[in-house]
């Protein structure tokens, strides 16, 4: 008997505890997830918040489909995404949702070529050719050509790509399907696509580990990733012809362009002839009509404040952890679509 | 005279009905769970069911962008790289079983390395698949150097090796476990009649414990088909299927399982995701058939 009352007080307990944890969830903890690539900067951003403001956020790094998938199912203020919204996720969400520019981030391409010790150059009709199988040796004319003066092996190319389903790949891949035709027809974007040649490595440490390891790599990393475990990148020609060396003023430099009201634009191939061209906006995603469920005004207004924030004071926490500030022009179309969210109609900042 | 230890009272009556009930309890609620996940499965791949039907387990095209989803690559991604998991790991679990149940049964030496075998398994998955990339894969890059192969070092062979060792103990340990209960009145009649170990070892112990290895290999296989991590890291993560039998079985693949692990968390429309959880459907009755299967060899070893 002294068991079964003991376990019932436990279990009463512990009962009382997960009520007050999500009693107090309700009051000052705005809630969040998606992205994994944005989380060390919304992390950062939001540990600065909670100190200056006394509002905490519980952001869950679950990838981007998650966030929207948890957003679609209103358990989140806020979902964070490495690509807009596509034509399935819009109807399943019903809704007019706003995308936010938070930061930008660029996709590098790492290399491992035995022997070479100057930078490479690869322009993005020959990296589609690289990656559709076409091209199978570093000595290859092509790239040759766009490597003047440089010594290339014969070695034979490893195309290294992500296995698992992600914004970086969608990136890439949305970069290729706009310079390289033939990828158009036979692949296409995603986040996770159908790919005709090499070899697939688990998340960015996946696919940095094989391009170390295997000599002849050719693989895509993030900008921060590959900036903090010191491998090898290659300069990409951009619209203009020009080879940019993937920084983070380069990233930015490429969402510096006219811009659509709704920012659901893909930067990748830039109109900048300063711009580094596989980029890509991170955008936090929210319902524009913030009264639906039992949401009080006051959690909508702290989370328009909250966002403010990440556009504004928030961005001088990008450049230190490698990703690449919001540009003039993103900073001013995000203003607006901020001030574009209601309660029950009404404008709320 | 009335012995009173013969009386139950009525406390202890209701407490052995109590304890019954638990037990019905605990049984049908694991029953329950596994109906419960198999409905779950049948329900959610119902959208990609409906629009890929049959076709989509011997479909050889995996393109979400276009909306076209076949198993085929991976079922034979799954397959391959467990059973040559289970060929290569079984000399070593029976060898295993045979000298720490029988040669060596007792003493440090004996408890060391039963202990260290019952370690493997309990070695998480992701360390298996860190070592093999940064160990084993290098090695077997300079050996597919040599026999001609395209030298990615990852692979279904390289996946089959971590599994092999991963999956030693399940068999092993069950092996000791049966060996180790041989009465001994019948290893001695063998003896009396001056037959040698090994010969006691092949006529009277394989017999006797034929059906038991054969559950413990079994029980192998099951883990082998499900492993996903050391695999996924290991496997090389491509959906077209190699021609000839040499790439096939040296150059990359992918299973079910890592398929699963890799697209699920982004897999962002209904068909996809529902494609997805079909390949697990898949997963799953490709486990109970080679369970019913190995179920249906052991009692027909038992009978004869």
């Amino acid at each position: 008997m002294k068991v079964i009352k003991s376990l019932k007080v436990a279990a009463v307990a512990i009962a009382a505890s997960a009520l007050s944890l999500s009693a107090s969830a309700q009051d000052n903890t705005l809630l969040g997830a998606g992205s994994t690539f944005v989380y060390p900067l919304f992390s950062k951003i939001f540990a600065e918040y909670a100190t200056k403001t006394n509002v905490k956020v519980n952001y869950q790094s679950i990838g981007s489909g998650g966030g929207i998938l948890q957003l679609t199912n209103k358990t989140v203020d806020f979902g964070g995404s490495d690509a807009p919204l596509n034509a399935d996720q819009a109807k399943k969400i019903g809704a007019p949702v706003l995308h936010i520019p938070m930061a930008s981030g660029a996709v590098v391409v790492t290399y491992n070529v035995p022997g070479l010790t100057t930078g490479l150059n690869l322009s993005g009709a020959v990296l589609g050719d690289i990656y559709l199988g076409k091209i199978t040796a570093w000595n290859d004319a092509k790239i040759a050509a766009l490597n003047k003066g440089t010594k290339l092996p014969e070695t034979p190319i490893v195309v290294i790509h992500r296995s698992d389903g992600s914004g970086t790949s969608f990136i890439f891949t949305d970069f290729l399907t706009k310079v390289n035709p033939d990828w158009a027809a036979k692949v296409g974007k995603a986040s996770a696509v159908n790919w005709p040649a090499g070899l697939g490595g688990k998340g960015n440490e996946g696919v940095a580990g094989l391009v170390k390891q295997t000599p002849g790599a050719i693989g895509y990393n993030e900008l921060a990733y590959a900036i903090q475990n010191k491998m090898a990148y290659a300069d990409i020609a951009n619209k203009t012809g020009k080879f940019i060396t993937p920084t983070l003023e380069t990233t930015t430099a490429s969402s510096n362009v006219e811009l659509p009201a709704n920012a659901e634009v893909s930067l990748t191939n830039t109109d900048n002839p300063k711009g580094y061209p596989i980029t890509s906006f991170t955008w936090a995603l929210i319902y524009k009509e913030q009264k639906y469920s039992d949401r009080s005004a006051d959690r909508a207004k702290q989370l328009l404040k909250l966002l403010w924030f990440n556009i504004h004071d928030g961005q001088k926490n990008c450049a230190p952890l490698n990703y690449a500030p919001l540009s003039k022009s993103a900073l001013k179309v995000a203003e607006k679509i901020l001030k574009s969210a209601t309660y029950d109609g009404k404008a709320i900042l | 005279m009335k012995n009173k230890r013969l009386d139950l009272s009525y406390s202890q009556m209701k407490w052995e009905t109590i304890f019954r009930r638990i037990l019905i309890f605990m049984s049908i609620v694991l029953v329950l769970i596994v109906i419960g996940i198999l409905i779950t499965l049948i329900m959610e791949s119902m959208p990609s069911i409906k629009s890929l039907g049959i076709g989509y387990l011997w479909g050889k095209v995996w393109d979400p962008v276009s909306n076209i989803y076949g198993a085929y690559p991976f079922l034979i991604g799954t397959l391959l790289t467990s059973f040559i998991a289970l060929i290569i790991s079984i000399p070593f679990s029976y060898a295993v079983s045979i000298y720490l149940g029988e040669y060596n049964p007792k003493g440090w030496l004996s408890n060391l390395l039963k202990n260290t075998i019952e370690l493997i398994a309990a070695v998480p998955s992701i360390i298996y698949g860190f070592w093999g990339l940064f160990v084993l894969v290098p090695i077997i890059r300079t050996f597919e150097a040599k026999i001609g192969v395209a030298p990615y070092g990852i692979g279904i062979f390289t996946s089959s090796l971590i599994l092999a060792v991963m999956i030693i103990p399940y068999a092993a340990s069950l092996g000791i476990t049966l060996i180790r209960m041989v009465p001994s009145p019948l290893k001695e009649g063998a003896y009396a009649l001056g037959a040698t170990r090994f010969e006691v070892i092949r006529s009277v112990i394989m017999p006797f414990t034929r059906s038991g290895l054969f559950a413990g290999v079994l029980l192998s296989l099951g883990r082998a088909l499900g492993e996903t991590m050391a695999v996924t890291m290991l496997i090389g993560n491509t959906s077209t299927l190699a021609h000839t039998f040499k790439d096939l079985i040296f150059g990359p693949s992918n299973t079910m399982a890592s398929v699963i692990a890799n697209e699920f968390t982004e897999a962002d429309h209904t068909v996809y995701l529902s494609a997805l959880i079909e390949l697990g459907l898949v997963l799953f009755f490709v486990t109970v058939v080679i369970n019913l299967i190995g179920k249906r060899i052991i009692t027909r070893f038992t009978n004869n």
